[in-house]
């Protein structure tokens, strides 16, 4: 059962990631964010497989709710229009090719020699409880620097939006 | 090689990860608006967000740090997105456009 969970949610999340760079149906910026709402959601499904059972509801919330809607939002008012592709030339398409071989092989050779496995898996619930318990105890300091800085950016916002003053 | 079944083993979720991450890259490269090549680096954060989460569950002694530090990214993500789009509307309002090519003025 977990198991063809994990191949569903890891595939979809790999086919819509593409999705939203590089459609091959529409190049509207509203149907790239939709796929991006599509990517998020399964990428909180890969969560849950984790055992993130709260991170993969905040990501709901937060992502495909707040910020697609910020996203949507800032399209609509600007009117973008589908925007045109750019031409692929043969020599940027041979180099990109080779490097990203070159990369890849790197990276492949990493995962075979490292001892990535897991002997016994930690018991671990994500659940709230403990989170809360952590964040309000070891990670304090860190938790309001956080808050600090999201009133920093919302200040940030308005200045930055608002009319301006000559 | 071994039993532990494939969503059990962190090189997967490695493999995931590291495939966002170029994707967002290359979205970066080939996208020609600000909004598209912002969409991109959300699909970098989420990268990130996912590498993050797999160390935590596979490789960390305490699994619940991991995942506050997932919560302190998304909180970042949520700050970067909402001052990057007001830039982004600031700059529409000075060049009526969002388009890279033409925003040139600083081309040397």
């Amino acid at each position: 059962m977990q198991d063809i969970l994990f191949y569903i949610f890891a595939s979809l999340t790999l086919v819509f990631g593409f999705f939203v760079i590089a459609n091959p149906f529409s190049r509207n910026p509203v149907t790239s964010a939709m796929f991006l709402v599509l990517t998020i959601i399964s990428l909180a499904g890969l969560f849950v497989l984790l055992h993130a059972f709260f991170l993969a509801v905040v990501q709901v919330l937060v992502y495909a709710g707040a910020v697609i809607v910020l996203f949507l939002f800032v399209i609509m008012l600007l009117d973008l229009k589908a925007e045109e592709q750019r031409k692929l030339r043969t020599f940027a398409v041979i180099g990109g090719v080779i490097s990203v071989g070159a990369i890849l092989a790197i990276f492949l050779q990493s995962l075979a020699s490292s001892p990535l496995h897991a002997d016994e898996l930690p018991l671990l619930e994500g659940g709230t409880a403990q989170l809360g318990k952590l964040l309000f105890t070891q990670y304090l300091l860190p938790f309001e620097i956080v808050s600090v800085l999201l009133l920093v950016a919302m200040v940030g916002v308005v200045l930055l939006s608002g009319k301006e003053a000559k | 090689m071994n039993e532990t079944p494939l969503y059990d083993r962190p090189e997967i979720y490695f493999a995931a990860a590291a495939f966002l991450l170029a994707v967002g890259i290359f979205g970066l490269i080939r996208r020609r608006t600000l909004i598209g090549m912002l969409i991109s680096g959300e699909l970098i954060f989420s990268a990130a967000t996912l590498n993050v989460m797999a160390f935590n569950r596979f490789r960390a002694p305490d699994p619940a740090v991991g995942q506050i530090f997932v919560l302190f990214i998304m909180g970042l993500a949520a700050a970067e997105v909402g001052i990057a789009l007001s830039i982004i509307i600031a700059v529409y309002r000075n060049y009526r456009s969002v388009k890279t090519k033409e925003l040139s003025e600083l081309n040397g």
